[in-house]
């Protein structure tokens, strides 16, 4: 379905938007515990949000956005405040990946859920709160619309409007630039590296 | 900006680079792994064509999805057999010590590594678990990091981070008698919020810190991620340095006193600049207890469901979602509120202390019927300990089972979960939604002895009313 997973530089997402409304949604509820026993992530994308959308399978209000016909393919997720707190398990961003989102723009974020998807190479960018409902409500009244998420000018457009969002410099600059898998970054320090190690007390003076 | 601080001065003896993106290099001292988060870590090592930069600053165990009534292999669970199986191999192959099922030394990987003496002051802690903030009970700077990242100090010994700022909680006056540091970090994420640490290390200071054991310091430590913080702290000393005497992996003979001197020397000074201050006072906290679906719902066990009234307006849409899946009634008490399931374990209260408090309520008492009660110990060390000063058997006297260590139902990896709408009070760390293995299953988080309490009555219950009788 979905397009590759990220790869290189990032200056642009482009697709259809989706919304999942709410505060605080934790990284158990975007990915349940029960799915986490595996030693791949490949099979995780069906599992993304999986009780929530249980939960509203049959309700008044469901069924669930991420089941939604007309938000399959979707590529953006729209959130509101500290999305993807709790839990460290990145299988939260690769379960969201797997299911096709390629950036995620909210109010805000938990922080190591936002590292790990910029580990990934997922952009996740933000917008103040009347912003984000304006977005919300736009791409909500327009499931069809296509949105492009500019990284380097920190701003989404689509469905005739255009919203400016913020991105911190040093993730903007990463993503622009392909820089975003930090491996080789760090494995290009190696003669730091052993200096930092080498000035360390507990691995060098009262080592045992 | 801050300066002075703990976190400061770890922060600068641990940075390797700036890089590119502008954020920092940052050598990690001491890299803790389990078989959750490293099996697809050491997958994209191996695509790489990397090794482990150095495996004997890595020390890894099983804590997950290990069962707590019978743990022969094969487990009975074949992705669970699988998990363990791959943790094993992927430590014989890179050289990394495993402390496995039966060494002894097996346990949830929090509280085994303060345990064995591997957490000390000063040191960077990371592990790909969100609740490794415990370890700064010692004055690490210790923060929970994700797969890509695991993957990232195993070929680096180094992770790409920004710095954040940091707040200080200080804390006067004392804890009352059946109030504990669990109470203290629900009643500080209560105030605060579970995004008020976005962005910030949390230093825990103040007489009521200072007055506080180690093993309460790690649960305090635990929980800032729960408030939003990715790391929290306490400042080393002598309840510190008296903890780590003598244990296998702490500085011994000469080096100890060379140890001493740094350690003592990473603590915050007068002139510390922080970019925040928030203050508590100790005195005034009552047994805590969360109602809704975040750490941050909590109460006193006193008071009563808040109403959307009493709630900030930002945070009503959560109180309703929260009134619906507890179905809680605003404005009823919370004392009194039936349980089903009463858990005493995890990284926040799996230590021999939190066991201790249990049992001194469950002494001489029975768990109500109908009343399922289980107590599940932190390590192997902490049952060896426990049962040789008898706990054990205090506790099964009083209807509680008593298990084999691992995370149990904290999360739902193992044979250990709820039912249905069951509800559970919980010496755990998360009330979220399904996270106790059901769907619908509902969680009330406390302190052990609030959850002894609550087994022995049925329900909720003040445990002070207990420990006067």
């Amino acid at each position: 379905m979905a397009t590759p997973f990220p790869f290189g530089p990032i200056p642009a997402v482009t697709g259809t938007a989706v919304v999942v409304r709410g505060d605080d949604i934790d990284t158990d509820r975007i990915i349940p515990a029960r799915f986490l026993k595996c030693v791949t992530f490949e099979a995780l994308g069906p599992a993304a949000f999986a009780d929530d959308r249980a939960e509203l399978a049959d309700a008044p209000a469901g069924p669930h956005p991420f089941d939604r016909p007309e938000h399959q393919g979707a590529a953006i997720l729209l959130v509101n405040r500290n999305f993807g707190c709790g839990s460290s398990r990145e299988h939260a961003p690769q379960a969201l990946m797997r299911w096709g989102i390629r950036a995620v723009v909210g109010e805000s974020f938990a922080e190591i859920f936002y590292g790990n998807c910029l580990a990934l190479g997922i952009p996740c960018l933000t917008a103040g709160h009347d912003l984000m409902l304006a977005i919300q409500a736009a791409a909500a009244a327009d499931p069809a619309a296509v949105f492009t998420l500019d990284v380097a000018a920190q701003a989404l457009s689509g469905a005739g409007q255009s919203w400016p969002l913020e991105l911190a410099a040093g993730p903007r600059q990463m993503l622009s630039t392909g820089q975003w898998d930090a491996t080789s970054q760090l494995l290009a320090h190696g003669a730091d590296l052993e200096a930092t190690a080498a000035r360390l007390p507990y691995l060098v003076t009262f080592a045992a | 900006m801050s300066a002075g601080t703990l976190y400061d001065k770890v922060w600068a003896l641990h940075q390797v680079a700036e890089l590119p993106g502008g954020s920092t290099q940052l050598f990690i001292g001491l890299h803790l792994i389990h078989e959750v988060t490293s099996p697809q870590a050491f997958a994209a090592l191996k695509d790489l064509g990397l090794s482990v930069r150095h495996p004997e600053s890595t020390v890894a165990t099983v804590d997950h999805i290990v069962p707590t009534t019978s743990q022969a292999r094969p487990f009975a669970d074949p992705l669970a057999e699988e998990m363990l199986a791959t943790l094993e191999a992927n430590c014989a192959e890179h050289g990394i010590t495993l402390h496995g099922l039966g060494s002894g030394r097996q346990g949830i990987v929090h509280v085994i590594a303060p345990e064995l003496g591997l957490t000390q002051p000063g040191m960077t802690v990371a592990c790909g678990d969100s609740h490794t903030s415990t370890h700064g009970a010692f004055g690490a700077i210790a923060f929970g990091i994700g797969t890509s990242q695991v993957r990232d100090v195993l070929a680096s010994q180094s992770l790409a981070m920004g710095k954040l700022m940091v707040r200080r909680i200080w804390v006067d006056g004392q804890l009352q008698s059946g109030v504990y540091a669990k109470d203290l970090v629900l009643h500080v994420i209560r105030t605060l919020g579970v995004k008020g640490g976005v962005g910030y290390a949390y230093e825990f200071a103040g007489p009521a810190i200072e007055a506080l054991s180690m093993e309460e310091r790690m649960t305090l430590c635990n929980m800032a991620i729960e408030g939003g913080a990715r790391c929290g702290y306490v400042n080393p000393d002598q309840t510190t340095f008296d903890y780590l005497q003598g244990r296998p992996f702490a500085p011994g003979g000469e080096a100890w006193d060379r140890a001493v001197a740094w350690w003592s020397s990473l603590a915050s000074g007068p002139d510390a600049v922080f970019d925040d201050e928030v203050r508590f006072d100790a005195s005034a906290i009552a047994p805590t207890i969360t109602w809704g679906i975040t750490p941050g719902q909590g109460i006193g066990v006193d008071e009563t469901v808040p109403t959307l009234e009493q709630t900030d307006p930002d945070e009503r849409p959560l109180a309703e979602e929260a009134y619906r899946y507890m179905d809680l009634q605003p404005g009823t008490p919370i004392a009194g509120t039936p349980v089903d399931v009463c858990f005493i374990g995890s990284c926040t209260n799996g230590r021999l202390s939190d066991l201790q408090a249990a049992a001194a309520v469950a002494k001489g008492r029975h768990v109500a019927p109908g009343i399922k009660a289980f107590v599940v110990p932190g390590s192997e060390q902490v049952a060896a300990a426990a049962e040789a000063e008898g706990l054990d058997q205090v506790f099964t006297a009083a209807g509680f089972e008593w298990r084999e260590p691992g995370c149990s139902m904290c999360l739902a990896m193992n044979p250990d979960r709820l039912e249905g709408r069951q509800i559970s009070a919980s010496s755990s760390n998360r009330n979220f939604k399904g996270r106790q293995g059901s769907a619908t299953g509902r969680t009330l988080l406390m302190s052990p002895a609030m959850v002894a309490a609550a087994a022995i009555a049925g329900k909720v219950t003040d445990v002070r009313q207990l420990l006067t009788v």
